[in-house]
């Protein structure tokens, strides 16, 4: 079955949710395609930690939760320290590299990338706030699963519309960050 | 208990007619209140006070919960909810909100709005619902056999304080003038032409007012207090009441043996009431 | 997202939100113009969302001091006119119970979400559970009957909220949703079409002289005109065992004739009022029936049976009450064996062991909350059931 799972996590205050919901409009809305968001609720989530989970699928989704992800974006400490062990072997693994220290667990992973999302958002564009939406932009660049025209513009729809401009910005700057990241990988 | 079902010949009630009749559901009487309870005169006064108030009469809705007093609602020929124990107040609410053309009056008993219902009263009285409560205060409930309440006097009988009640009651005019009501009084039910009057400031007022009337129960207070027939309270209240308008309801207790202080105590200038925020937020909401 | 859309009324468009926002889009479609609440966990997002978009369209929105207030509330406000309804969960739909029976008695409509949480008491704040099940049908003291619906997507959660209303109109009485954490946490899609497409009920007034009006005196659909406070009718309302003036009667007699007229506008209306969705129930042997969330993993389990050349099937049950028994008693004879899934202890399962009179095995696929069964947890009982 062509199911597809993603997880998203970090801790408050940087937008998880959001991001979730903006993957999942692109999928449903944008894409023509099935999708499921989720959040995980109760005391861990008010404890600082963020998690939210995203399945796709070209037909309806049965099981709406995430059990074993096929991609990872990881945006604290503490969520690769709760999630890693989580993702599919050979899956794929995004993270902030800033606030993620990784280590061995993350081989199981079959395509790795990483990057400064909150340094860049708050360097480049002024805003620390925007760094979820750099990391979309990133993903949407080196992903397989979700068309990166459609993250855009479901950015773009999420966002209220006087910053509209900064959030579009932060998603290009994430794109560009991954299209050299690509190029680097290219040479090697 | 039993509600005649019987034909009755109009024409001879005809000649009968009081001119309060209009208010009145006939083919509900005869009531179930006891001989020599308060309730009559005082759900005589009150449509008396309807008719003098000039509102309405389409738009006067009547709200009660459970117990002896909560079957005055019953007899009113206007638009009559018998609600269930202790939840009168929120249900009045929703119909005012629901509809700001209605006058909401809760007509119920001290236990009913003040034990069981004491949660919705006092939040009433903060939000400045916009609804009329007058409460019936006989000390206890009645219907049920004479049961302590929050307004029993410490050391009075009551079929469940065997031995004397050993709680300090209720002081109801202090709990809701506390609580925000802006128009709060207190009479007996011999004071009938100032409960009247007052009634009709109460029910014009605009927001949260409030009278207690106390009515003699010789049948479940009475009898074990000394009180067994209703007279005897009624001559009690007469030669114990003293009218003080505009004291501090604080200093207003009832307790066995003490004189009654009626009268009104508060009456403050009108201020917006939760009707009036709520269209406040409506157009607000509209206009954006 | 339908730039098309305006505040002031229904939403339509595409949007991306929740079960619970789903909801308050459904009710506020349905002519939902009263809200009284108070929150709790999982259901707060209904109260928050309502409490922003009543005044918009000219509701009124008012969080009450507890769940027993917010519940006499809106029976209030029904009666004054206003489509009305609260949500709430756990704890906050058993202090409901009690006036749940006055809109019964009283044939008030109105609408409860009951955003199910695992449960008994705090139980598991605030994870999903299915256990409010037997409660609300007769949860508050008494016979009565009401209907209960159970969506298992955004979707349907929209459309089960008008459809709620609607039935709540049509049939004087109250409507629970029975509705689950998972249905109201999760963020799918949702299309609210054009007003002009939704269809709307609304409860009967009456036609009749002002003068001595009954109150409760039925149409030949057993069910009576409502007059709201205000219009001149004087009701007479009470929670008392009534006759068709609304006055008190306190015999046996009128209580059976009461109390039977309120049950069987609901019970003889059940193939009316039923909504359920069969899937790949033509040719099965194993059935599985389930409702809610739990019907989505059903569904799962299902296509997986196929794969494996297990000819299952699905019946998912979106009314829950008045249950529909002569149905399963139907399919009951073309099947080997029922599998029940949902996350109670069994409570379903006994109205489906009931209505099959045992001719075939039913067997539970249980979890007791907390959790949603996984596809392959539905499967196994599937397997275990088939025959060999």
């Amino acid at each position: 079955m062509t199911r597809t799972e993603i997880r998203l996590c970090g801790f408050g205050g940087q937008g998880i949710a959001l991001m979730g919901k903006i993957l999942g409009a692109a999928v449903s809305i944008f894409e023509k395609r099935k999708s499921v968001t989720t959040q995980s609720y109760g005391p861990e989530s008010r404890g600082g930690a963020s998690a939210c989970n995203l399945v796709i699928s070209e037909e309806e989704v049965d099981f709406p939760y995430v059990l074993a992800p096929d991609a990872f974006i990881c945006m604290s400490k503490e969520a690769y320290t709760t999630h890693i062990d989580s993702l599919k072997e050979g899956g794929w693994f995004f993270y902030e590299e800033n606030l993620v220290p990784v280590d061995d667990r993350m081989k199981k992973a079959g395509h790795i990338y990483s990057i400064p999302a909150t340094a860049i958002a708050e360097k480049e564009l002024g805003k620390k706030i925007v760094a979820n939406i750099v990391m979309l932009g990133f993903f949407a660049e080196l992903n397989d699963y979700i068309d990166q025209k459609a993250i855009l513009k479901s950015v773009i729809e999420f966002v209220p519309a006087r910053f509209r401009e900064l959030n579009e910005k932060a998603f290009k700057t994430g794109k560009n960050y991954a299209k050299k990241v690509k190029k680097q990988e290219a040479k090697k | 208990m039993t509600i005649s079902e019987e034909k009755v010949d109009d024409t001879i009630l005809e000649a009968k007619r009081h001119p309060m009749d209009y208010l009145l559901r006939w083919d509900r009487l005869p009531h179930v209140w006891c001989s020599g309870c308060g309730l009559g005169s005082v759900l005589s006064c009150f449509i008396h006070a309807i008719a003098e108030s000039g509102i309405d009469t389409k738009k006067i809705v009547v709200v009660s919960g459970i117990g002896c007093t909560g079957r005055a609602s019953g007899y009113l020929d206007l638009d009559v909810f018998h609600t269930t124990h202790g939840r009168a107040i929120p249900f009045a609410i929703g119909l005012k909100l629901a509809n700001p053309e209605l006058k909401v009056i809760v007509f119920s008993g001290d236990g009913d709005l003040f034990a069981i219902g004491g949660n919705h009263i006092i939040h009433a009285a903060r939000r400045n619902a916009d609804i009329t409560v007058i409460c019936s205060n006989n000390f206890i409930y009645g219907m049920t056999g004479g049961q302590l309440a929050p307004t029993t006097p410490m050391g009075a009988w009551t079929s469940t304080s065997p031995y004397g009640n050993v709680e300090p009651n209720f002081n109801l005019c202090h709990l809701v003038a506390s609580a925000g009501a802006i128009y709060v009084a207190r009479w007996t039910s011999l004071n009938a032409r100032r409960l009247q009057a007052s009634m009709v400031e109460a029910i014009k007022k605009k927001g949260f007012s409030f009278i207690e009337v106390i009515p003699p129960c010789p049948t479940t207070f009475g009898r074990r207090n000394d009180y067994e027939e209703g007279i005897k309270m009624l001559e009690f209240f007469r030669e114990n009441t003293i009218i003080r308008h505009g004291i501090d309801p604080g200093d207003a207790e009832l307790n066995l043996g003490n004189k009654i202080v009626v009268g009104k105590f508060v009456d403050k200038e009108d201020k917006p009431t939760l009707s009036d925020h709520i269209a406040r937020i409506q157009l607000f909401a509209k206009r954006r | 997202m339908s730039k098309k859309a305006s505040i002031h009324d229904v939403l339509t468009g595409e949007h991306y939100i929740s079960g619970n926002e789903a909801i308050a889009e459904g009710c506020l479609a349905a002519g939902c113009r009263f809200f009284g609440g108070y929150p709790i966990t999982p259901s707060s997002e209904i109260a928050e969302r309502m409490s922003r978009r009543l005044p918009q369209v000219g509701g009124v929105f008012i969080q009450m001091e507890d769940e027993i207030a917010s519940i006499a509330t809106i029976l209030g406000a029904s009666w004054a006119g206003r489509k009305s309804m609260t949500a709430t969960s756990g704890p906050g739909i058993s202090l409901m119970m009690e006036n749940i029976g006055l809109g019964a008695m009283t044939e008030t409509p109105f609408v409860i979400i009951n955003v199910q949480r695992a449960g008994p008491s705090t139980g598991l704040p605030t994870l999903v559970g299915q256990g409010d099940v037997m409660q609300a049908r007769w949860g508050s003291h008494g016979d009565y009957e009401l209907i209960a619906l159970s969506p298992n997507s955004v979707q349907e959660a929209f459309d089960l909220s008008i459809e709620a209303f609607n039935l709540a109109e049509k049939y004087r009485t109250p409507v629970i949703m029975l509705t689950d954490e998972s249905i109201c946490h999760m963020v799918e899609k949702l299309i609210i079409p054009t007003k002009s497409k939704i269809k709307i009920e609304n409860r009967k007034k009456p036609t009749g002289s002002k003068k001595n009006h009954l109150t409760f005196k039925p149409d030949a659909d057993m069910i009576p005109p409502m007059a709201a406070a205000g219009e001149g009718y004087n009701v007479f309302v009470t929670g008392l065992t009534h006759d068709t003036k609304g006055y008190p009667v306190i015999t046996p007699e009128a209580q059976e004739i009461l109390v039977k007229r309120l049950c069987d506008k609901i019970l003889l209306n059940e193939e009316k009022i039923r909504l359920t969705e069969e899937y790949m129930t033509k040719d099965a042997k194993v059935l599985v029936i389930s409702y809610g969330i739990t019907a989505r993993s059903a569904k799962g389990a299902v296509n997986l049976a196929r794969k494996k050349g297990i000819k299952a099937g699905l019946l998912r049950l979106i009314t829950i009450w008045p249950f529909p028994t002569k149905l399963i008693e139907e399919l009951a004879k073309k099947v080997d064996a029922i599998v029940v899934a949902e996350i109670n202890n069994g409570q379903i399962v006994k109205e489906v062991r009931e209505a099959t009179r045992k001719s075939v095995p039913v067997v539970l696929s249980s979890k007791l909350g907390g959790t949603v069964h996984t596809p392959k947890e539905i499967l196994a009982k599937i397997e275990e059931v088939k025959k060999k």
